[in-house]
């Protein structure tokens, strides 16, 4: 790309991996063929093939159930909770001590910037692991009501955007407090949950405590539908989640959706802009616009509109678009072709229906699927790009006059997942937080996540939370919120 | 007096938006006692009544969920207060409807009240109890508070048409939700009362709607409804129509409250658990220091 800063590159190198031909499902504590026909995962960045992964026919899950079930029965439910801790602790600890590997991995797989899987992905899901590790021998004085009980088997799905941390998010607290796990990875990005099976080995968790099925959507089908599993947790989109609940009704099964968004970043006058455009940079741009909780509805004020948006063009040419594995790389691949297809066709319709797009100059690898950071301007609330999830680096900027404009804006979506607000003025911003129908608001600041402070969504966004003590309850029987 | 006086009856209609309208559709039907014998003609809620109610839920919503935790504990409380003052009215209706004793039907109501009560106390220590204040490992101010979950639309139960009544639609309040309430459907009469105790204890209108009908024909319209939030299934038995709500309920993600198996003892002591479904947690981060 044509940038003010030259820089020589940086790659991370691949030497730390281990990477096999091909990789087997954990069903039981050990690696097994798949019945399904195997699928191959791409390096995003290359197109390279990276390897061979098993799918999970409906038999394989139903192997997985059962192994989880016995766990559950026989190991893990009757154990010590301070030794469940114990176990969950060591894998926190795994995880530190294979940082650089997963986080390899992770960005191989996935196709995002080694400075995220290195400094975000990867410690999360450590930090989780170690937060809810705590949790396993303290569940009575959680407030959950005086006796706690764990639900049996979940089975939990999760997708490409942050293969890692998603699967900390959902086995960290099923763990804690007494569940065992059947969890379908992305059929993009399997590998990270892979490695971590290998971790679970090396904690010599007991086996069926957590399996690990990797397929496509007819193996979370089977997961999900299998009728001796007893909590369902999904994170993904809308559309799926919808379907997950329609199958679900009607059966014993919890359930927890984590499903999209199009949060709205709300910008007053008197926000300083360099930290805003900061923001909205991390809001839209982290993860090449791959997350539910991205930004990706500017909401300015008119009388800095002009001001924002140059300073935030000025800003995107700086960044790197590139090699996921270069230390310096800000933007790295669309994570796959499907993916890249879904955010041209709607990039596509939105300068149909007449708004204003911007991208910077510069070039993109040849091979791999890429995208470059997308802004539109003259957007109305009734476009396509400011109603829909684009789930890709492409920003969709609005206006408003007054406080409450920018609240009826904001909340004008069936969305509801998080929201970002921008000023230097106290009141303003808890007047507005309180109003944003969203489970998650940052206020002069954005995309920050922790295990301490619960994440999920209101309206079509999902329901149930994950993380802090409010996430514990929806792996919990007798649960009282 | 004298006992040859002839009574004036009360007319039943729907209670909507503050107000108290016969059913659009024109529709009334036939509520008798337990024995048979003749109560009332009791308007027969349309899924245009039910679309009413959701508009009007609606627009309640923030009045109601903007008010300070302490008003809204009052209003709840000033509804306990003129329920007691109707007391023997309640009566009259349950024994009625339940083919209750005397004594029986007076101590359901008086356990209705007394729920009503509980919950008009739990506005103000929702947050303390279900909010937190969250350690996060970076320099940010972060917290989670609960909120309401918005508009519920709750099926109330059959049997007991006060106590479960009261049982299902004060949680639904005391969290900051406006709701559209389907009455049980043979036994109506003390919703309607219940309607009045509301119009007339500061609650604003719109943020209570109920519609006595037949829950099997209403449910499918509010379960579907995009502006509704979550749904209360406690009116029907697990089974058939609770599946099928459910299912129709997920095409809009909403909060769906499952039926038990057969309709529970509401004298027991509910716990949280009526609350929770209809609470969202919010959580807020600001930096420090920056």
């Amino acid at each position: 790309m044509t940038s003010p800063f030259e820089y020589a590159p940086a790659p991370e190198s691949r030497s730390i991996l281990d990477l096999k031909p091909s990789y087997g499902l954990f069903v039981d504590g050990e690696f097994t063929d798949g019945t399904g026909a195997p699928m191959k995962t791409l390096n995003p960045a290359t197109e390279e093939v990276l390897a061979e992964v098993a799918t999970g026919s409906e038999a394989d899950v139903d192997r997985a159930v059962r192994a989880a079930r016995r766990a559950f029965t026989r190991a893990w439910g009757p154990m010590r909770p301070a030794d469940r801790g114990k176990y969950l602790f060591r894998i926190a600890r795994l995880l530190q001590e294979r940082a650089r590997e997963f986080a390899v991995l992770e960005s191989l797989d996935n196709g995002k910037p080694i400075r995220e899987s290195r400094d975000v992905d990867v410690p999360l899901a450590a930090a989780h692991f170690f937060y809810h590790a705590g949790w396993a021998d303290k569940l009575e004085h959680a407030g959950l009501g005086p006796a706690p009980r764990p639900l049996g088997v979940a089975g939990q799905v999760i997708p490409w955007n942050f293969p890692l941390l998603m699967l900390a998010w959902k086995i960290a607290p099923a763990l804690a407090t007494g569940n065992t796990v059947v969890l379908k990875p992305a059929e993009t990005t399997p590998l990270t949950a892979l490695l971590f099976a290998e971790v679970c080995q090396q904690a010599d968790l007991p086996p069926g405590v957590v399996n690990i099925v990797t397929g496509a959507g007819d193996t979370g089908r089977a997961v999900i539908n299998h009728p001796d599993v007893d909590k369902v947790a999904f994170t993904g989109s809308t559309a799926v989640g919808q379907s997950i609940a329609r199958a679900v009704a009607g059966t014993h099964k919890r359930l927890t959706l984590e499903l999209g968004g199009k949060a709205a970043n709300i910008v007053f006058d008197d926000a300083p802009v360099d930290q805003a455009v900061e923001g909205i940079v991390r809001g839209i741009f982290f993860n090449q616009g791959h997350v539910c909780c991205a930004g990706s509805r500017l909401l300015v004020q008119e009388s800095v509109h002009d001001e924002v948006v140059a300073s935030l063009q000025r800003r995107i040419g700086t960044l790197r678009v590139g090699d996921p594995l270069d230390k310096n790389t800000d933007l790295g691949a669309i994570n796959s072709a499907e993916q890249l297809e879904r955010i041209r066709e709607l990039v596509d319709v939105g300068e149909a229906e007449g708004a204003h797009r911007w991208q910077p100059d510069g070039e993109l690898p040849d091979r791999g699927f890429w995208f470059k950071p997308t802004v539109f301007t003259d957007v109305s609330p009734a476009h396509r790009i400011a109603r829909d999830e684009v789930f890709g680096p492409v920003l969709s900027v609005l206006t408003f006059r007054t406080p409450d404009e920018a609240v009826a804006k904001a909340n004008n979506t069936t969305y509801g997942l998080s929201a970002g607000v921008w000023s230097e003025k106290g009141s303003r911003i808890l007047a507005i937080t309180d109003q944003l129908r969203a489970g998650v608001v940052w206020a002069n600041t954005f995309n920050e996540f922790d295990p301490t402070s619960p994440f999920g969504g209101y309206k079509q966004s999902g329901y149930g939370r994950e993380g802090g003590r409010q996430g514990l309850a929806a792996y919990l029987k007798g649960a009282e919120q | 007096m004298s006992t040859d006086r002839l009574p004036v009856r009360k007319t039943y209609k729907l209670y909507l938006g503050g107000a108290f309208p016969r059913s659009e559709s024109g529709r009334t039907y036939e509520v008798h006692d337990t024995k048979g014998h003749f109560l009332a003609n009791a308007a027969r809620a349309s899924r245009k009544d039910a679309r009413d109610a959701v508009v009007a839920a609606r627009g309640a919503f923030w009045k109601w969920s903007g008010a300070t935790a302490y008003n809204r504990g009052q209003v709840l409380y000033r509804v306990a207060e003129v329920m007691e003052g109707r007391a023997a009215q309640f009566a009259e209706e349950v024994a009625a409807g339940e083919g209750l004793s005397a004594t029986r039907a007076r101590a359901a109501v008086d356990a209705a009240i007394d729920r009503w009560v509980w919950y008009a106390g739990w506005t103000d220590k929702l947050a303390a109890v279900l909010g937190s204040s969250n350690p996060v490992a970076g320099p940010y101010f972060g917290f989670s508070t609960p909120e309401p979950t918005g508009v519920v639309a709750v099926l109330a139960p059959q049997r007991s048409s006060l106590l479960g009544l009261v049982s299902v639609l004060g949680p639904v309040l005391a969290g900051g939700n406006t709701a559209v309430v389907v009455t049980s459907k043979d036994r109506p009469l003390p919703a309607v009362t219940l309607g009045e105790v509301l119009a007339t204890s500061d609650v604003p209108g719109g943020v209570v709607n109920l519609l006595t009908g037949d829950a099997a024909e209403i449910g499918p319209w509010l379960a579907e409804h995009a502006d509704v939030d979550g749904i209360d299934l406690a009116g029907t038995t697990a089974g058939g129509l609770a599946m099928e709500l459910e299912r129709s309920a997920a095409g809009t993600v909403k909060r769906v409250l499952r039926a038990a198996a057969e309709e529970p003892d509401w004298t027991a002591d509910p716990g949280l658990t009526r609350m929770t479904p209809f609470l969202e947690t919010k959580s807020v981060w600001h930096p420090i220091g920056v």
